[in-house]
């Protein structure tokens, strides 16, 4: 029931019109958001401005508020103050532009329905109310799961695939919905690395089509190598911008704090990269 | 509310049959089949709303809620009994059905949103708010059945926390049958909605579909169910139809449309056939039965459905154990050959010492000598005169075709580990089905390199 | 009103009642079982059927004991069928309970001409005959539901004093519990054989919509007050208290609005303990609906005043 609860926002901002101030080119635009869980703030005072076309990675240590961040932006939980704007509306009028891949253990895996069926999901929102799946959409399905490269494995019981497959399925239900803008809760977490280098692939092909993909990231050794664009966050926006120029020692200290070991990580993962 | 027969006429004609009606002397077909007009009326409605419980049950225990419906319908009694002082006071007829069952609507959807309420603005649990609207609403509706049972015509009021489907008439009939119409109908127009709100709410949410409307809409649905009920099965077995039939489905299927429409079935069937049961034998109350029904079909499909049964499941597992012993055995002693074998070429078949077998694993002599025996059946093995093990013709070729196959997929995971792991199918008879034909040449030369490597034997199966 | 000695027994036996149900109810709430409370007071039914029709005397031992294994048998099919059958638990714990209250209606029903076993009484009670039953012990003359009752006080008081660090830890941390020696399953189960023992107990004096009400009620409503588990254990024995008190006041004075007679106390005093919950609902301290509500109208909540917390100011 509480996710239920959360499900609603409690600001039923209906707004249609413009936000003020933000320019519609900006896919994902970000303005003084504040998210508290029990009086607790959890991330505060975010600022962001993301352009368009980039894959970016939101990096933070564990708490950082890096899934709380993206799922406020999808109104999935309450903003306490603060706002934000998909293409310069409200993310309720411009839900048709975003694709979204929550994090794998929030659904239960055991649910009698096969791949096919939840990558047919992304489709729902074309068809609307009552009408059910047709021929096309199971197409369309049947596309987006060929594109992560699991077309084989359409008829299975969700169960009955491996954790990294799973998470492809996700990817697939995304790329179903034919969005502009995808917000990916932590899609390398826990995957073989057929399936990270699946994902990756599908990263750049998205981002060559002009897609803008949002995606919550904790591996720092591969942070330079999959992203264009980086948001460090430690509750507050640390820094954002393009990760040359993003992550540095500094900065990566500003949002790791004092956690040695992990410095030392990225570090070695900085001097990876400058040779 | 009799007065709704006359409007049917086609009802009417069937009111008219011949009621071998005096209770001593019925037939068991006639009930069975429908043919008295009264266990007609009171079959067909368990029956309908068997089906309209199964279905909706079918969503509530995906969306891990089945004891809502419990604490829902605990939450019809005191909207029963102030619909019943209410009409009471005003004069009416005061068991009027639809008023009371509109009174069970009232404070069912009460129960609903205080549920919700907890829910939406405490850090309590699901179970707590469901527990706490079950007993406050009951203890509630308790206390006004207490208050009204002196007002004339209030005895039959409990009948609603029991049941007694003898009690259905015609008109009531008609709201049983058109109320679980619409929610099956209902159910079945929304399906894709309920399917996406019961595995993702997340998603749902995150495209737009209105979470709590389409929450609120099922749960409402449920009501319905379990007030329509109240009348046959009464509010504490209501659940049971509600339940047991979608767990019972869950076990034969992981399609969802077979497992409502599978769910709907085995609740119209226990519904019908409890009923009957009831019908047929004095002093056996029906709502028990069809519970018992339904717990009985419950229990044959967890046991006996192929797919997730707990016998299929079983011997799934028994049957995994026995491979895996097999295939242990004969790698055994395949490698016991190997030993013997000169540097050069293959081994070849001679007879061992069955210690030397014992100490290959760690298994016991009583399990060893199991698997020996499963294998002497399938000629894989045989026992000599001297008490040495000795592998058939069969037995060595089948031996170094699971130790090839072995050790190809160890040295695969040791060379490839980082591309896919997932593909390391050990079960595969054949690696050669699994992956490419040259990497399987690779994979060769390198056992060729490690000494370990085990010729190609020659198929034992008879082409 | 005028309270006669006879309504303070009737309050005496209530409250006796609900503090022994709040005290392991506690714990069903904190370990997510708080239906198992509604469920078992359900199962009951065949055990006590059985008990009777096996012994064929309605002596209060028997049926006891018939119910009360009952009792445990519903938490242990409930474990079963969830586990076996890959069940949702709350799904298993509806089957269970169901198919065995069907199981008691039919065996009551069978022996329709011979048992006195009416399934009503299970649920409503008839605390109001309390005081008439009485035993004599040494120069008191009590009534027999408060010895019963007290006694099993005495009986729940004893487990959670005796193992309040063990029913901690496995309801907290039920893998940790078991890697120290302290099995969960075991303190399930004993949980459960307390909550049927006291359901079994409780049900034949004063209805076993009390108990499934005070096991759950006064928890949750203490759970809102505090976080911490000893003052959320005397919290809800206050609550189910005064619950029983107000609950029969309630049942005296409420009907006399409507011009009827008084009604049944025992469901009033769940009524009652869901008026304290509302109010601990709306009113608590930290987090009552309406304090949060007053809280951030005046503008004290939240956000940009903490500021960032120690750690992250440190740093900067």
């Amino acid at each position: 029931m509480k996710t239920l609860i959360r499900n609603m926002s409690p600001r039923g901002d209906a707004a249609d019109e413009d936000l003020s101030g933000h320019p519609s080119d900006i896919p994902l635009a970000v303005h003084d958001l504040t998210v508290a869980y029990h009086r607790k703030p959890v991330i505060w005072d975010v600022d962001l401005d993301i352009p368009e076309g980039k894959l970016v990675g939101i990096v933070g240590p564990n708490g950082a508020g890096k899934s709380t961040l993206m799922k406020a932006c999808l109104d999935l939980i309450p903003k306490t103050s603060g706002e934000v704007a998909i293409y310069g509306k409200s993310y309720r009028s411009q839900r048709r532009m975003v694709g979204y891949v929550p994090q794998r253990e929030s659904v239960d895996w055991d649910f009698p329905v096969s791949a096919l069926d939840v990558v047919a999901m992304g489709t729902y929102r074309q068809l609307g109310w009552l009408r059910p799946v047709g021929r096309k959409q199971k197409r369309q399905a049947m596309e987006a799961l060929e594109q992560v490269g699991i077309g084989h494995l359409a008829k299975r019981q969700i169960r009955q695939l491996s954790g990294g497959q799973q998470q492809r399925v996700f990817l697939a239900r995304a790329l179903a919905q034919d969005a502009k803008v995808y917000f990916m809760d932590e899609p390398f977490a826990a995957v073989d690395a057929a399936t990270e280098e699946a994902i990756v692939r599908l990263l750049r092909t998205l981002n060559e089509r002009g897609k803008t993909c949002l995606v919550v990231h904790h591996d720092l050794a591969t942070v330079s190598s999959y992203f264009d664009w980086l948001v460090l966050l430690n509750m507050r926006v640390v820094a954002s911008g393009p990760t040359k120029e993003v992550f540095t020692a500094a900065n990566l200290e500003k949002t790791y704090g004092g956690h040695l070991s992990l410095i030392d990580d990225a570090l070695r993962a900085l001097r990876n990269v400058v040779e | 509310m009799w007065w709704n027969r006359s409007s049917v006429p086609l009802l009417l004609a069937l009111l008219t049959m011949p009621c071998a009606a005096s209770e001593e002397g019925f037939d068991w077909t006639d009930v069975l089949f429908l043919r008295t007009h009264n266990t007609w009326v009171v079959v067909l409605s368990t029956a309908a709303l068997g089906v309209a419980a199964g279905m909706v049950g079918s969503f509530l225990l995906l969306r891990k809620r089945s004891l809502m419906g419990d604490a829902l319908s605990h939450a019809t009694l005191p909207g029963i009994g102030i619909a019943f002082a209410v009409m009471s006071v005003a004069g009416g007829d005061a068991k009027c059905l639809p008023g009371l069952l509109l009174g069970a609507t009232v404070s069912g959807v009460l129960g609903l949103l205080v549920m919700l309420g907890i829910g939406r603005t405490t850090r309590l649990r699901d179970d707590v708010a469901m527990g706490l609207v079950l007993s406050v609403f009951f203890g509630l509706g308790v206390a006004v059945l207490g208050m009204v049972q002196r007002l004339p015509d209030a005895a039959g009021l409990e009948s609603f926390i029991y049941g007694k489907p003898a009690s259905i008439v015609l008109a009531d009939f008609h709201w049983i049958v058109s109320l679980a119409g619409i929610v099956t109908v209902v159910s079945v127009l929304l399906f894709k909605e309920f399917k996406l709100l019961c595995f993702d709410d997340g998603f749902a949410s995150s495209q737009g579909w209105p979470v709590l409307v389409l929450d609120v809409l099922l749960l409402g649905m449920v009501t319905a169910v379990t007030v329509i009920g109240l009348q046959a099965v009464g509010l504490i077995l209501i659940i049971a139809f509600l339940i047991t039939p979608p767990a019972a489905a869950r076990f034969w299927t992981d399609h969802l449309p077979t497992m409502a429409l599978l769910s709907a079935v085995i609740g119209g069937i226990s519904g019908w056939l409890g009923a009957s049961i009831s019908a047929l034998t004095p002093d056996l109350p029906a709502g028990g039965v069809i519970v018992v029904v339904a717990a009985a079909v419950f229990l044959l499909s967890m046991f006996l459905a192929p797919a997730r049964g707990v016998i299929g499941r079983w011997l799934r597992h028994a049957r995994l154990r026995q491979k895996i012993g097999r295939q242990h055995l004969l790698r055994g002693a395949y490698e016991i050959l190997e030993v013997d074998q000169s540097r050069s070429g293959a081994p070849d078949n001679h007879a061992f010492p069955r210690g030397e077998l014992q100490g290959k694993r760690t298994w016991t002599p009583r399990e060893l000598g199991r698997i020996l025996r499963r294998e002497a059946r399938r000629g894989h093995i045989e026992e000599l005169a001297d008490g040495r093990l000795r592998l058939t013709e069969e037995g060595f070729g089948e031996a170094a075709r699971i130790t090839r196959n072995h050790r190809l997929w160890e040295m695969y995971l040791v060379t490839h580990a980082d591309i896919a792991p997932s593909h390391v199918d050990r079960d595969a008879d054949m690696v050669e089905h699994v992956l490419e034909a040259d990497l399987v040449q690779r994979l060769e030369a390198a056992l060729r390199k490690q000494g370990a490597w085990v010729p190609q034997p020659r198929s034992p199966h008879r082409i | 009103m005028n309270w006669t000695s006879f309504d303070l027994w009737i309050v005496a036996a209530g409250a006796l009642c609900a503090v022994a149900c709040a005290l392991p109810g506690c714990f069903l709430v904190l370990r997510r079982m708080s239906m198992m409370g509604d469920a078992i007071s359900h199962a009951v039914l065949p055990g006590l059927a059985a008990a009777f029709l096996i012994t064929g005397s309605r002596t209060s031992l028997a049926m006891f004991v018939g119910a009360a294994a009952v009792g445990v048998l519903t938490a242990i099919f409930t474990e079963w069928i969830s586990r076996f059958g890959n069940v949702d638990r709350g799904a298993a714990m509806g089957i269970v309970f169901t198919t065995l209250f069907a199981i008691g209606l039919l065996m009551i029903r069978r022996a329709a001409g011979r048992v006195d076993l009416d399934p009503g009484c299970v649920l409503y009670g008839a605390i109001e005959l309390t005081p008439l039953d009485t035993l004599t012990i040494g120069p008191l003359d009590l009534p027999r539901v408060v010895v019963v009752m007290g006694v099993v006080l005495i009986l729940n008081l004893a487990m959670v004093g005796l193992l309040f660090k063990e029913l901690r830890l496995s309801a907290f941390d039920p893998g940790l519990s078991d890697t120290l020696g302290f099995s969960s399953r075991l303190l399930h189960y004993l949980l459960m054989t307390v909550v049927a023992v006291t359901t079994v107990a409780a049900f034949e004096a004063v209805g076993s919509i009390i108990v499934i009400a005070m096991l759950i009620v006064p928890a949750g409503a203490a759970l809102l007050v505090t976080r911490r588990l000893v003052p959320m254990l005397l919290i809800a024995c206050g609550v189910a208290a005064a619950s029983s008190a107000i609950g029969h006041w309630l049942a005296v004075e409420v009907p006399s609005w409507f011009g009827a007679e008084a009604t049944n106390s025992s469901g009033m005093m769940a009524v009652a303990a869901g008026l304290l919950f509302g109010v601990a609902w709306l009113f608590g301290p930290s987090e009552g609906v309406l304090t949060t509500w007053w809280r951030r109208r005046r503008g004290a909540d939240v956000d940009h005043h903490r500021g960032p917390g120690p750690a992250v100011a440190e740093r900067r």
